[in-house]
């Protein structure tokens, strides 16, 4: 635990360490390996990495076309452009003919900081979401990152994976018993008053919310929910039933991502009080990426608030 | 090209457009006027041009097709039922919630389809990565598409041109269906495309121009893209919208609607007049 690195860099490295053992692994990037990390997979096998240039809507249906092939494309640019400008790509070109076909976004978020709203891509699970069959994940780590790069290439379908871009510590490679699986998340820390449901770098910020809490005698259980769709519906149902009240916490607009999901299912099967953090529908800004979070309430600080506010709900 | 096989080549096109009109009859929707004029080409592809195995249509090593315009699935389904993929009673559940057959050209459910097409601009990509991959595993198959002339206005098409002649794909050749009409009139005034050969010749490819409709010119072209190395081929096949039913013929209208029974009774006449008179040649 500790150890800090960007979960981009993390997926960049896990490409290349697996490029020998998949022959048919294929990656594609739109002019951005050098910040979406495939660049690593570049370096250690040239003759499988594929620069299409800045044009992510061909880059996405060149893909669909070698998967027909039997390939496993990877294709890279910011969640932007991979999952905002060929959106439409990803849906009739890989998920409607389910061609296993994996669409990573990199520099997902505000934490993009400073270029600013247009490169801040908080839609992206939303969007990915909402096309039926395709899986929606953000590993939160370094360790877990590797892990999920793996079992992507194993997996026979479309999918979208987010990757950020500031470096992060390295939380679940200390957890007892952990075991990456796609569509199962992972409970951190237990506790009993509020769950906060977490994806992505909010994992960390959550479990320090958790600390924060435990200070003031709340006790709240932390989970890692690094695969969004098909969400884990077992281990949410599980944390209201015990818990009583639900956090969601995300680096996205509330609206669509994790919190959607997660109130979708509990006001189906188990209705909780719910409290969603992230982005509450606004454009990001320009500024070090701290200091955009910070401006956003994206902090472990406000998350601890609103699990306060979540408790407050219970009757 | 000796006479009977450019008579067999025409028949089992007209045979085609038949089956074609019928199912746009049928379903009361559908594309006919795209699907009529790219039909001698398409027919051409399956019947001569190409490699594939109706009783293994997945067969790794075969030829690839991809009809970048989908929405000319009226052309691709009798095509494949034709050349024995499936049964041509399977065409009657085109556009049916009774089966699978779906408005665009469909891949899972049709077998002898390799790409699920029909948003404009995305097939083009698919046949390149298809292309891509048989280099890459160094498989001499090679892969054809048909996009439409009004398509060539989706900034898709183009991305897909730079990178077809960026990885040397020489393996890829691709044909416009020239027939100058899209939903909203001449593509000349919805979004004048050409000239066509110096934008292709411009992005790196082979480009022939011919008479869409005449065998010897389409078999032609398709042997000579074969011999090109280094650059993917671009035929440019100069066509009539709505070719073989009168009515339908150079009429904007028809680009995306179904023939009432009057009208059906008369393309039928038509196209069945047209395969009798090649059957007794």
């Amino acid at each position: 635990m500790g150890e800090k690195i960007a979960t981009r860099n993390a997926y960049g490295m896990a490409l290349a360490a697996l490029a020998p053992k998949y022959p048919e692994l294929v990656v594609f990037d739109a002019d951005l390996a050098g910040a979406t990390m495939s660049k690593f997979f570049k370096e250690a096998c040239p003759e499988r990495f594929f620069d299409m240039g800045i044009a992510e809507a061909n880059m996405t249906g060149v893909a669909a076309g070698m998967a027909t092939c039997g390939f496993k494309p990877f294709i890279n640019s910011f969640a932007m452009f991979s999952a905002g400008r060929a959106w439409e790509q990803v849906r009739n070109s890989i998920a409607y003919p389910r061609l296993n076909v994996k669409v990573v976004g990199s520099h997902g978020g505000l934490s993009v900081g400073e270029d600013g709203a247009t490169h801040q891509c908080i839609e992206d699970f939303a969007l990915m979401r909402a096309i039926p069959g395709m899986m929606v994940l953000c590993p939160c780590d370094g360790y877990e990152m590797e892990q999920a790069v793996q079992a992507l290439i194993e997996y026979d379908g479309p999918a979208y994976m987010r990757l950020g871009r500031l470096a992060v510590e390295t939380v679940t490679d200390t957890i007892p018993g952990y075991k990456f699986e796609l569509g199962k998340g992972v409970t951190l820390r237990d506790g009993k008053d509020v769950t906060i449901i977490a994806v992505g770098m909010n994992v960390q910020m959550s479990l320090k919310a958790a600390e924060l809490l435990e200070k003031e005698g709340i006790s709240a259980r932390v989970i890692d929910m690094h695969t969004i769709k098909p969400l884990d519906e077992a281990l949410v149902l599980k944390a209201a039933e015990e818990t009583g009240a639900i956090v969601t916490t995300e680096e996205a607009n509330i609206l669509g991502g994790l919190g959607s999901a997660v109130c979708e299912l509990l006001s189906e099967k188990c209705p909780t009080p719910v409290v969603r953090h992230g982005v509450n529908d606004e454009f990001g800004r320009s500024g070090v990426a701290p200091k955009v979070l910070e401006a956003y309430g994206i902090t472990a600080e406000v998350i601890a608030e609103k699990a306060k506010q979540a408790i407050a709900l219970k009757k | 090209m000796d006479t009977a096989t450019r008579n067999c080549l025409a028949l089992n096109a007209a045979k085609a457009r038949l089956l074609g009109v019928e199912m746009v009859y049928r379903a009361q929707s559908g594309h006919p006027g795209g699907s009529l004029s790219c039909m001698d080409v398409l027919t051409d592809l399956y019947f001569r041009e190409m490699n594939v195995d109706p009783k293994n249509p997945k067969n790794p090593d075969r030829d690839r097709f991809v009809m970048s315009k989908g929405h000319c699935s009226p052309a691709v389904y009798p095509v494949l039922a034709l050349r024995g993929f499936f049964p041509v009673e399977d065409l009657k559940m085109f556009r049916s919630i009774d089966g699978h057959m779906s408005g665009h050209v469909e891949m899972h459910y049709n077998p002898g389809v390799d790409m699920s097409t029909g948003s404009l601009g995305q097939g083009i990509s698919t046949a390149v990565g298809m292309a891509l991959a048989g280099k890459i595993a160094k498989k001499d198959y090679r892969v054809y598409a048909i996009l439409g002339d009004g398509e060539l206005a989706e900034g898709q098409v183009w991305e897909a041109m730079m990178a077809a002649a960026k990885y040397k794909l020489d393996n890829l050749c691709a044909c416009v269906d020239v027939n100058g009409l899209q939903i909203d009139g001449p593509t000349a005034e919805v979004m004048p495309t050409e000239p066509l050969d110096k934008k292709f010749e411009a992005f790196g490819w082979h480009v022939i121009k011919i008479d869409g409709h005449d065998f010897d010119a389409i078999d032609a072209a398709y042997a000579e893209a074969k011999t090109v190395k280094g650059q993917p081929t671009m035929i440019l096949a100069k066509t009539t919208k709505g070719k073989g039913v009168s009515f339908m013929e150079n009429n904007v209208g028809w680009h995306g609607k179904a023939p009432n029974d009057e009208q059906f009774a008369v393309a039928k006449a038509e196209l069945e007049a047209r395969i009798k008179e090649l059957e007794g040649k």
